[in-house]
């Protein structure tokens, strides 16, 4: 089998409908507890944070907006003095920060207010105890996942330094999935294993050349940069979601630590049986059907080659916002040949080829969902699968589910839905 | 630069969003860089709309910032011509454009579109998103508004529902449905629903029904000032406030139609006796200023509450506000900090709250039931059901809406009578709501607060921030443990109340402690 790494990739430009980085902050503020993101930006800034999620999370929230004002922009009141203001408002009211995130925006970034000097500044001031960091999470340099990327290889130049061999796992997992990998790793005889992001900051992890890395999420590649640039050494391999992509996952950083394929079989067995098991259920609505994968979160590939390999779908078109190669490779090799791989987004020619295509399941943001079923198109929302646990085996079944759920309801409703009145036949 | 957690408005650019997708027709342009396309979800998923709004995005990237972003804006609009056919095609600058200075109104100009172009300043770093919708239809009225000639019937245009707007779909109905038995014709609904032609001919109106001040009194001034034509100044919600809008649209049209009242029957379901708990029930209104002016009244007049704090979020409407809240014994509240809009109802500890989605977040933070009254709303305010808040049949939607959160008369004397009943105890939430009642230990005192309960919220993981409810008395007066202990006796949704009440009283007599006698002294003191 020809796997789709040498498929030419079709490039757009043009309308992107998509988030912009700060959305990362969503369920990043949720993962580190003690750390606080402040967008400095405008007010669009803060009315995405709190549309985006789709749902308001009013447990007071550990991000906010300093709001740029016609004053900071016409010169009238230095921004740095107006900043350093808020964080100290805000830190005397959080004491329980000990991590602050100055997050940059579009307009931080046009005006060109320089937040790593701000950072180095206010850590000067408010150091030790708090420890401010900055990364930009603005739409003209980064989409929807990339924000968590940008946070993340913040945080690298900031770890200590280590000689211990280590295996360091990096991305933000819902933290029942962080468990159970870590649980899987340790029957393997992997550990000690340190996580980056930590739940809170005196447990971040520490670095050096002995230190392995493997990621768990597929949108980490300047992340993925940084560590290699502190002389961590990288573990690729396909990402661990599905029963196939966690057992790859699992043994490429068992043969990192000398770990024989063999032990890893021995050591998932049962789990791995539970998740084909799972997914097999799932699988039964999902086998022949059609999928096309509107550019979102770089979670794209992957899903594609869970769902063409391990449930029988067929991939039209696969879009991400980014393709980066090294890291998807591996994954791009597993996918048969024959899905249009795309890269970057003109969402109106797009949705031109959707409709020529009529997917059984088309993958996409928020903003088309609705009107693409108003077409009478299934549609499945990209933002749910990082806002839900889709990692390892125990999570592979549910991952499925989330791809099978539209199909089921539509079944369910046949009949029902307005716009497939006539679809019905 | 200002902190904000929440924001009750959007930018600027999100209203003349709302404008466009409430029309048809009408295409627009949105200089903006990747990301801001996060609006279109409003309107798709709040909102479930079927359709993308009608607005292209430039999708300006760093790279293209040292490059030609003006190239492209204009590209954009050729693509969203060529694609869509629009009447008129508005363009605009979203907050980080503004910054780049392309200027979209005058690129947009040179470019000989073959239809009107509507070019639309919205200042992201002063404004909001209430100017936004307000200024796009003012210069939808200005560049497409022509002098026409009057109908031969009375009709008139109804001014401001948009899309995203609280209730707008259902309000638009009723006054259409009103206007009608007054044998009035609209003559152009705007935005909702009307094309730029339809915004064209708006001059044919005898007079104009200005439903939403926030969104549209600038072009019922615009109108009044080039056509000649009157606007209504009543906003028809409640009963009486409907009563004096049909006055105000007879004398503005010489009808003299019979209005058929007999579907009104909010004022019958307030003077019956079951409503008699309502009474003097403390509630506080926050929202926009429209709708908070009339709900204040509503309050007051036909519901028999005691409006104890009133504000908006939006400042355009301080002055008529502040004006009312003086005649109401009440200062005020203007503000858009959500901080302070908590720290206001706390202190006032009201039995029940009239506000948006964010005061029904701090009502669950506080163990307040909340009815929402104006936006910003959520996806759950936007109901399948037709559910106005204007008209008769509005006024029956407020009443229903407005007694569902609380606690039923007889409901409230039993949990009075009998209040550390294991299964039947205040913390358990009105027994008409959904949510699982949480059973007491038997034999322990119901002394849970409604606060700590927390509502529906999730649960912090955390410790509690230092805005946590905790009602602190003023510094010189202390409460000794057996009086805590009886106001802990007290129903939740009295407490508050008597606690303020018993510190108030207790400080105006200078005692500096408060026993289970200055407690009830201070109840018989406040009886009413």
């Amino acid at each position: 089998m020809t796997g789709c790494r040498s498929t030419p990739v079709l490039k757009e430009r043009g309308q992107r409908e998509v988030f912009c980085g700060l959305t990362g902050i969503i369920w990043l503020h949720r993962k580190m507890q003690d750390a606080f993101f402040l967008v400095v930006g405008s007010r669009t800034c803060a009315h995405l944070l709190q549309s985006a999620a789709g749902v308001m999370i009013f447990a007071e929230p550990r991000f906010g907006t300093a709001i740029l004002e016609e004053k900071d922009l016409a010169g009238m009141a230095d921004a740095n003095t107006e900043l350093d203001r808020e964080v100290a408002r805000l830190l005397a009211r959080r004491p329980d920060i000990r991590q602050l995130f100055l997050v940059g925006s579009c307009p931080s970034e046009v005006i060109k207010l320089d937040l790593s000097r701000a950072a180095e500044r206010l850590s000067a001031l408010h150091g030790p105890a708090v420890r401010v960091l900055n990364f930009s999470g603005s739409g003209i340099e980064t989409t929807f996942t990339q924000g968590e990327d940008a946070c993340l290889a913040a945080m690298v130049p900031a770890l200590r330094e280590t000689d211990a061999t280590e295996l360091l796992l990096v991305g933000a997992l819902p933290d029942v999935v962080e468990d159970q990998a870590l649980e899987l790793l340790a029957r393997i005889g992997i550990s000690p294993v340190r996580c980056l992001p930590a739940r809170r900051a005196e447990h971040d992890p520490a670095i050096g050349p002995n230190t392995r890395f493997a990621l768990t999420q597929p949108f980490l590649g300047d992340t993925h940069a940084a560590l290699i640039r502190r002389g961590a050494q990288p573990i690729v391999a396909p990402f661990p979601f599905g029963a196939e992509g966690t057992t790859l996952w699992l043994k490429a950083v068992a043969a990192a630590f000398g770990i024989s394929p063999e032990t890893v079989d021995d050591v998932v067995a049962a789990p791995r049986a539970r998740a084909e098991k799972a997914v097999a259920a799932a699988a039964q609505t999902l086998r022949g059907k059609s999928i096309f994968f509107m550019p979102d979160s770089q979670l794209e590939i992957p899903l594609a080659r869970f769902l063409t390999r391990e449930c029988g779908m067929r991939a039209i078109e696969i879009g991400t916002p980014y393709l980066h190669t090294d890291l998807h490779g591996p994954e791009l090799d597993l996918i048969a040949a024959g899905p249009t791989i795309s890269e970057g987004q003109d969402v109106d020619l797009q949705l031109d080829r959707v409709r020529a295509a009529r997917p059984d399941l088309t993958v996409c943001g928020l903003g088309l969902a609705n009107p693409l079923e108003g077409e009478g198109l299934s549609t499945k929302w990209a933002i749910e699968l990082v806002f839900t646990p889709v990692h390892f085996y125990e999570q592979a079944g549910d991952l499925a589910a989330l791809f099978a759920r539209p199909l089921r309801r539509r079944a369910i409703l046949r009949g029902q839905h307005p716009n497939l009145l006539e679809a019905a036949e | 630069m200002k902190l904000a957690v929440w924001t009750y408005e959007g930018p600027p650019h999100v209203g003349a969003m709302r404008v466009a997708t409430g029309m048809r027709g009408l295409h627009m342009v949105l200089h903006a860089p990747q990301g801001d396309t996060y609006a279109d979800l409003l309107f798709t998923m709040i909102e479930r709309r079927d359709h993308r709004p009608p607005v292209s995005h430039t999708t300006f990237q760093a790279r293209d910032l040292g490059a030609d972003t003006a190239g492209l804006f204009m590209q954009s609009c050729r693509d969203a011509y060529t694609r869509f056919r629009p009447q008129a095609l508005m363009v605009a600058a979203s907050c980080t454009a503004e910054l780049i200075q392309d200027d979209p109104g005058g690129l947009a100009e040179t470019m000989g579109l073959p239809v009107p172009v509507i070019p639309l300043e919205l200042p992201s770093y002063q404004r909001k998103e209430n100017f936004g919708c307000d200024e796009a239809l003012l210069q939808l009225c200005r560049v497409l508004a022509r002098p026409v000639a009057r109908t031969d019937r009375v009709t008139c245009n109804i001014l401001g529902p948009t899309a995203l707007g609280f209730r707008h779909r259902d309000d638009l109905a009723e006054i259409t449905g009103l206007l009608s038995e007054l044998g009035i014709e609209v003559n152009v609904a705007a935005p909702m629903g009307a094309s730029p032609t339809d915004i064209a001919r708006l001059g044919a109106a005898h007079f104009n029904v200005l439903l939403y001040p926030e969104t549209a009194e600038s072009a019922a001034r615009w109108c009044e000032k080039e056509f000649g034509q009157p606007y209504t100044k009543t906003i028809p919600i409640g009963a009486n406030a409907t009563r004096a809008f049909i006055a105000e649209v007879r004398a503005l049209s010489g009808s003299t139609l019979p209005v058929d009242e007999t579907r009104l029957r909010q004022p019958w379901w307030a003077a019956s006796v079951d409503s008699t708990y309502l009474t003097g029930k403390r509630v506080f209104v926050f929202g926009d200023g429209t709708h908070v002016m009339a709900a204040a009244k509503v309050a007051r007049d036909e519901m028999g509450f005691e409006v104890c704090g009133m504000g908006c979020y939006n400042r355009e409407q301080a002055r008529p506000l502040r004006a009312l809240a003086k005649e109401f014994g009440l200062e005020a509240l203007i503000t858009d900090d959500y901080l302070e809009v908590e720290n206001a109802i706390e202190d006032a500890a009201p039995e029940m709250i009239l506000g948006t989605q964010m005061e029904r977040h701090i009502g669950k933070r506080l163990g307040i039931p909340c009815a929402v009254i104006s936006a910003p709303v959520h996806v759950q305010d936007f109901p399948a059901r037709y559910s106005p808040q204007m008209g008769f049949e509005g006024a029956n939607v407020l009443f229903d809406t407005w007694v569902h959160p609380l606690v039923m008369g007889l409901e409230e004397h039993l949990l009075t009578m009998f209040r550390d009943d294991f299964e039947f105890h205040d913390a358990a939430g009105p027994s008409h709501h959904g949510a699982k009642a949480q059973l007491h230990e038997q034999g322990a005192p119901a002394v849970q607060t409604a606060a700590a309960d927390g509502g529906s919220m999730p649960p912090e993981d955390v410790p509690a921030p230092a805005t946590a409810p905790a009602p602190a008395a003023p510094d010189n007066v202390i409460w000794l443990t057996c009086a805590e202990r009886e106001l802990k006796k007290i129903p939740f949704f009295v407490r508050g109340k008597a606690r303020r009440n018993t510190e108030k009283y207790a400080t105006d007599k200078g005692l500096h402690e408060i026993s289970v006698d200055t407690l009830y002294e201070a109840k018989a003191h406040y009886a009413r």
